[in-house]
This record gives C-alpha cells, structure tokens and sequence, in this order.
C-alpha cells in the first residue's frame, strides 16, 4: 500500500481492489524498495569516489595498487544472484495464483475485435465494451479474438492478458468491492487502438442477477433499438453524423449514390445498408480501407434491422 | 601540410569507394547521426501530440505511423549500427594495431547494405508509410493495407550490414593483432566487439528469415502465422525476439565497452577484474539467447515457458550487475578528470543502473504481467537504449573525436549539452515509469484524462533533451574544422590508438606496433 496513493488511478480504498492485488502490491513493495537501494548505493559510492579522487594535477596517474580481488568479486557476484533468485521465486508464487482460476469461477466469454469487447454470458446475453460482474465471487474471462492480437488488461487488478485469433486465453480475478473500474486494450491493433478501452461493472450478486435477466431491448422502438446496438460496435469508426472516421459518417447516407472503390455506383437502399453490414468486403466505399468487421452472425435480426432503421433516422 | 587519413585522396569519390576503415568509420558517422536526426524528429512529434488529451497535431492513424518510424529508425539504422559500425569501424583496427580490418571492401559493400536497406524502408514513407509498430507482429503486419512490404525489406537489407561487420570483426581479431597483442592483452572494447560480432553474425539471419516469411505470408498467402490456415500468430514473436531480444545486447554491449575505455582512461588506472569484465560480456551474449520469451509472459504462451524464462532473465542480471560493479571499483583510488567523456561514462552508469533493475523487475513474472506493455515498460527500454547505448555513442565519440579529426572539441559546450540530455532525459522518462505503474498503456495515439500531467512533465523534458543535441551538433561541427589542434595523446590514455598521430595516418602506424604490457597499462 506504500506507493498505490501516489500512482494516478488507485482510488482511496481501505480495501485491496482484489486479493491478487494486496499480495502483488507486497511483492511490488519488496522490488521498488530494494532497487531503490541498489540504486542510491551505487551511485553514492560512484559519486563519492568521482569527488574524493579527482584528478589534482595533470600529470597525475591512478594509484590502485589492486586490478582484481577474488573474493571480493565472488561476493559481489552472488549477493545480487541472491536477491534475484528471491525476486524470481516470489515472482513465481504469485504468478501461479494470478493463473489458477477456483474451479467455481464463473465463466464469461470475451471476444476483441476491431476495435470493441464483446462479453456473452452463460444465459446468452451480449454487452459491448460493458462487463458486468458479481462483487466477491471469482470470474473467469475466456478470450479470443476475431481478427488481430488484442491485449485485456484491467489496471486496477493489475492483470492482463492477451487475446489471440485461433485460440482461448483467459484471465481471472475475484472484485472485492462493488464499482466502476477501466479496461484497455494493450497490444497495438491500429488506428483504433487507443479507444478501444471497457467499463467493468462490478454488482453486488442481486443486482447482477437481475441485471442479467432483463431484456435490454425491452419496450424499444426498432430506432431506438438500432441506437443501441450502435454504440460500441460501430462508434469506433462511424460517427451517427457526416463526419469521417475510420469509416464514413453514417448521418445522410440512406437513398443516396455511392462510389464504390472499384467503379460502379450504388444506391443506399436498405439491401446495401444490410450487406455493408453482414458482408462489408462485398462493396467497398471510396476512399476507405476495407477495414470493417463483418457482421454476419454477430448480431440478432432484431438489431440488424434496428441498425438499419437507425442510419435511416440520422440526417 | 601533414599527410593522414583524412587528405590522404582528396573527391568525393576517394570517400564513396574508399576501403579504409577509418573513412568508413566516418561514412557510418554521418549517416548515424543523420537517421539519429530522422528518428529524434518522430520523437518530439509524438511527445508533442500527447501532451494533451484529445487529438492535437495528428489523428491516431497518422501517430501510429510516426511511433512506427520513430521505432524502427532509432533501432534499426541508429543504435544497432551506432557503436559497431561507427566507433567500432573506426577504433578496432588502432587498437589491435592493425592496417584495417580482414575484409577491406566487404567493410564498404556493408555500409552499402545500410544505405541501401535505410534507403528502401524511408521509400514507404512515399508508398503511404506503415503503422504496424517496429516489431511487425502478426497478423497485424498482415492485414493492414499500409506498406508492409518495403519496410520489411528495407530491413531485411540493413541485417546484412550488421552480419558483415560482424564477420568482418570476427576475422579481424582473430587474425590481425599485431604481435604480442594476446588475447587477455585486448583493450575491452574490442572484447565488446567481439562478443556483439557473435551476436550479429548468428541471431540476424533468424530475423531475416522471419522477415521474409512475413512477406511470403503477404504476397502468397502461405499461412505460417495464419490460425486461419493452421499457421500461428504467435510462433512469429517467438522467431521476432529470438532476434531481437539478443539485439538488446547487439545495442548495449558495445557500449559497455566504450565505458570501460573511458573509464580507465579518465582515471587514470587499469579496469578492476579485467577478466570478469570479459567473461561476463561472453557470458551476456552466451544467455541472451535463452531469454527471449521474457516479452511474452502475456502473449498465451505455456505457464512453464514463462518461469523458465523468467529464471534465465535473472541469470543475465548477475555478469550485468558485476560490470557495474567493476567500473566503479576501477574509479577507487584513481586520478578522475571530468572531462565530457567522462561525464557521459557517469552518466551512463546511473541510467543504465535505473534501466537495469527495472529489467530485473519486469522480469519478475506477475509485475510483468501488470506493466507489460504500459510506459513501464517504454521507460525501461529507454533508460537502457538511450541511457545506455546513446550515453555511450556520445561518450565515445567526444572520446575519439581528437582522433578522428586532430582537433578538440570545446570542453564548455560539451558538458552544457551533456547536462541539457542529461537531465532532460529524466525529465522526459522518469514521469513513465510512474504512468505505466498507473496502467498508461503504450502505443496509444490518446489517453484518458488523469494521465495528463505527467505526461505534460514527459513533453517538456524531450524539448531539454532537443535543445541538448542541438548545442552538441554546433559544437562538434565547428570543432570538426576550426577546433583547437590535439596531439596524439590528449587524454593521457594508454591504448595503442593513441600512440599514432591525430589524425592517424593513412594505414594507421608508421611502424608496426609491438605489445609487451596488458591492457591500460
Ligand atoms: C473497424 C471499423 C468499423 C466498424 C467497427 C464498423 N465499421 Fe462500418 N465501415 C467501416 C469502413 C472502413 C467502411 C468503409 C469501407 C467499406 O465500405 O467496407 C464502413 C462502411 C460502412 C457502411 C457503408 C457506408 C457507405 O458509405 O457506403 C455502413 C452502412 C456501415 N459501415 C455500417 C456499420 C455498422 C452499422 C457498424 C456496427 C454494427 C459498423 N459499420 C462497424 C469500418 C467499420
Ligand atoms: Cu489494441
Ligand atoms: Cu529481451
């Protein structure tokens, strides 16, 4: 606990954020502490000998009488092979706990791709760059990703992990108390990497439950509906105006022309909105890199048709 | 006027197709200091853009480019060829007291390779640019529509120059010292040579393979770092930092060495256990080619792999930490002069002894784990690549400049500027450690808000660290031409460089030397 106040995201907390973290602070403690005096008795020592043996007249030679001394190079090989070997066991201790996820954890699918999480829960339910979870009870993330490298790292736990296309990664932490806490993605995926961050929720184990059944839909207009599926899977690179991001803006685009990359023009017409979202690679817009997820699969006819109601309302 | 080196032949020509090691010392200086120039630009842009929150001079697209170029400029045509290519060239064969290296003109034809690579890599910057990061990790460096292609060439073409050197050197120690230069009798920047030569000339052609790989997987599609096709995303970091990861030492090695040359001659006195300083440059090279899954504790790969890594990591701590321990055991008892060599030497061995324990700390796996890939981390290979590898460039080439040029340069303006890069560089990369232990991921075009002020702190420091340079550039060219003359001798240093005239004449001694004594004897 010695350093968290001075570090710019650690919150005043009586409590550790998670367990994890109140044993890596110890060991973080440990390795600050001791580089810290590795480092000022050195460097007093060097400053020391620069100011005591400066040179006094031109002429003057160096008067060591020693060039080496065997033991003394022994002990000051070993005293930091020591320390060293004390850093990596310790290291290796806390390690094994941060990847051994309790056998009743609760699992969570997470998915990264260019550039949003996408979390799915036991029960179905998808939330995009928004993971809920109960207060007290071990989660675990089982990751991959949908196209390029991404990295899950939640700072406050002090754990990340990255999330490769072709396999499963996972992550795993027990939250200690209820909150609001950030994700960033850290292995660099392009343009929107920087972005590409997510709120972790952490609920007390009712709220979560309840959380967990509503219909988030529920009541919806299909425009409504559509807003709300925009935000976090397409906001990375459209923007619900005409302004570029790193694709189009999407505000006025309904019923006009289109240049396409290759030649011919288009109409926007509900069939194109459809596939440029199931199928981007099909017609690929002017002057834009072919860059867009395909959607296909990804999302529920309800949304989908709620996507397209929505880009059709912006002006 | 007196014959040496420098008027030897006189056109341009004499200097494109010269075969002297010397001149081609100086070829690399320019084109060193003029990337060092290049890549120092990217720098300041980028400390610029994220000194405030928000997007300011450059879209996210456009930064990840520049943080592309500055990386791969500052490693690739700056720090790797700096010490071997540059001081190396031009220092190794007076010190063992030779003509020149073995190779004469495979020397030239390595120069060559740089500029071209060099050449072909920028040529991207016309071909849209690239913004896959220096390390070109997979299956970004696939997908992205930017130009992959010649950067990674260009590459390609740069590794043989590195290869070629270090074959060259390889040979030159081997057989050219002149008699009674035994092994044991070398000074240790050659030793530092000789173990960054071995280096080179084993772990560059991996990278090279890697290299093409990736562009067969671009054009043809072939699916090694494919998932898609069977292939793995993650086998191509395991053949990136089997390279790279020994290129560390390819980088720091030599600077190791030129601080143990200007240590000893500053104080006047033998290195304290030569030997151990010599076994534990093999021993660094040796290990640093079992540590190179230390930069992917995160990356999916086994449990075990990680822990066995983090152990051999530890282990190249030790022989690390002696040498530290040596150059300041040689300062006891010695006559210090704190001329801007010397300075450099000290400087160096503060930043250096930062950037080392916090490798030790990153290699401790769960802290790894938090700060892996954050400005921990950027701090951490700052320190080391230019608290380290630039201190020693700059240490040593103040050191040799009245070798080089048979002037002196203004003592003054030399440590002013030293003590401008000096403290700009804490200013600039001290702040990180502190964002990367708060989470600051890197590579991020923009950040969240209470990463603001020390990243403001980080900006300003850059611009100390500019205005440092500039006053050095100035100095160095005016002393190039209108310095005071030196005499063979100025430092009052005992190596055999400095026992021919300055500048040295066209084939370096007049009369074969003859050793008798160790080293700095
Ligand atoms: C990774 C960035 C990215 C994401 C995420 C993304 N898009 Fe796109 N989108 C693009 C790019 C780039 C283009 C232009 C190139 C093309 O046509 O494929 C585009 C084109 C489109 C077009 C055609 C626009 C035109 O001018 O013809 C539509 C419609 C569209 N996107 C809708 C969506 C919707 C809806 C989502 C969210 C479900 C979404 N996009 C998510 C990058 C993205
Ligand atoms: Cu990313
Ligand atoms: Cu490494």
């Amino acid at each position: 606990m010695l350093f968290s106040n001075f570090f710019v995201l650690a919150e005043e907390k009586t409590q550790p954020a998670t367990d994890y973290v109140a044993q890596l602070e110890k060991l973080e403690e440990f390795l600050i502490v001791i580089s810290f005096i590795a480092c000022v008795l050195i460097t007093l020592a060097f400053v020391y000998f620069a100011f005591r043996f400066r040179r006094k007249e031109s002429r003057e030679e160096g008067k060591a009488t020693q060039h080496h001394n065997l033991p003394l190079e022994i002990v000051w090989s070993f005293i930091p092979f020591v320390i060293f070997m004390v850093s990596f066991a310790w290291g290796w201790l806390v390690y094994k706990d941060v990847r051994t996820p309790p056998k009743d954890s609760l699992e969570i699918q997470v998915y990264g791709q260019k550039w949003n999480w996408e979390f799915i829960y036991k029960n179905g339910r998808k939330t995009t760059n928004e993971l809920y979870v109960p207060v007290d009870r071990p989660v675990k993330l089982i990751m991959t990703s949908r196209d390029v490298i991404h990295s899950f790292y939640i700072p406050t736990f002090k754990i990340k992990q990255d999330v490769v296309p072709g396999t499963y990664t996972f992550l795993w932490f027990k939250a200690n108390h209820k909150g609001e806490f950030q994700v960033f993605c850290t292995e660099f995926c392009g343009a929107g990497h920087s972005s590409m961050g997510a709120k972790l929720n952490v609920l007390s184990l009712a709220d979560w439950e309840n959380w967990l059944k509503t219909d988030p839909y529920k009541g919806l207009s299909l425009v409504e509906i559509g807003q709300k599926a925009f935000q976090g899977r397409c906001t990375a690179c459209h923007k619900p105006t005409q302004e570029r991001l790193i694709g189009p803006g999407l505000a006025g685009l309904y019923n006009t022309k289109r240049d396409l990359e290759d030649g011919p023009v288009v109409l926007a017409d509900e069939n194109y909105l459809r596939e440029s979202i199931l199928n981007p690679g099909a017609k690929i817009s002017k002057g834009y890199p072919n860059q867009m997820t395909p959607f296909a699969g990804l999302l529920s006819e309800e949304e989908l048709s709620g996507l397209i109601e929505y880009i059709k309302s912006l002006k | 006027m007196e014959k040496n080196y420098l008027n030897w032949k006189k056109g341009l020509l004499s200097w494109l197709l010269t075969r002297d090691h010397k001149r081609i010392g100086l070829l690399y200086m320019i084109t060193v200091f003029s990337f060092f120039f290049v890549g120092g630009v990217f720098a300041l842009l980028l400390r610029l853009e994220l000194f405030k929150v928000g997007e300011t001079i450059m879209n996210s697209a456009f930064y990840n480019q520049i943080m592309t170029y500055h990386g791969a400029v500052m490693i690739f045509m700056v720090i790797i060829p700096g010490i071997p290519a540059f001081l190396g060239n031009f220092v190794l064969p007076l010190q063992i007291g030779a003509k020149d290296v073995a190779f004469p003109k495979i020397n030239l034809l390595s120069w060559y390779c740089l500029i071209v690579g060099a050449g072909v890599t920028l040529l991207s910057l016309f071909l849209g640019g690239v913004d896959t990061g220096w390390t070109f990790y997979t299956p970004y460096s696939i997908e992205t529509n930017t130009a992959v292609i010649p950067v990674v060439l260009g590459v390609f073409i740069m590794g043989f120059s590195s290869i070629l050197t270090g074959l060259n050197f390889i040979v030159t120690i081997h057989r050219l010292r002149c008699p009674g230069m035994t092994f044991f009798r070398m000074p240790l920047f050659v030793w530092s040579l000789y173990s960054t030569a071995i280096i080179q000339v084993l772990a560059t052609p991996v990278l090279a393979i890697t290299l093409l790989l990736l562009v067969g997987e671009r054009i043809l599609d072939i699916g090694i770092f494919n998932s898609e096709k069977g292939g793995d995303p993650i086998l191509f970091q395991h053949f990136f930092w089997f390279y790279s990861h020994p290129a560390v030492y390819i980088m720091i090695l030599p600077a190791m060495g030129v601080i143990s040359e200007l240590i000893s001659a500053f104080s006047r006195q033998k290195i304290f256990g030569y030997k151990a300083v010599v076994f534990a440059s093999l021993g660094i090279a040796g290990v640093s080619f079992f540590v190179w899954g230390h930069h992917m504790f995160v990356s999916g790969q086994s449990e075990w792999a990680g822990i066995v890594f983090s152990f051999l990591t530890m282990l190249v701590g030790v022989p690390t930490a002696v040498k530290i321990f040596n150059w300041v055991a040689t300062l006891f008892k010695g006559s210090l002069k704190f001329d801007t060599p010397f300075l450099y030497a000290l400087g160096f061995l503060f930043l250096f002894l930062i950037g080392g324990v916090t490798g030790i700390m990153l290699a401790v796996l769960p802290f790894d784990v938090h700060v892996h890939d954050t400005y921990f981390v950027v701090a951490h290979f700052h320190y080391v690549m230019v608290g380290g590898t630039i201190m020693g460039i700059m240490g040593g080439f103040y050191y040799w400049f009245p070798k080089m040029f048979g002037r002196l340069y203004n003592e003054l303006l030399g440590q002013v500027s030293f003590v401008f890069i000096f403290i700009g560089f804490n200013v600039t990369f001290f702040p990180q450690f502190i964002l990367g232990m708060s989470g600051m991921p890197r590579r991020y075009a923009d950040y969240i808000s209470p990463y603001e002020p020390l990243n403001q702190v980080s900006t300003v420091g850059s611009w100390l660290i500019a205005s440092g340079f500039v006053v050095a550039f100035f100095a160095l060219i005016w002393a190039m031409f209108k310095g005071k003359k030196s005499s063979a001798n100025p430092w009052g240093a005992k190596t055999l460089e400095w026992q021919t005239s300055s500048p040295p004449p066209h084939e370096n001694f007049l009369k074969r030397p003859v050793v008798s004594k160790d080293a700095y004897e």
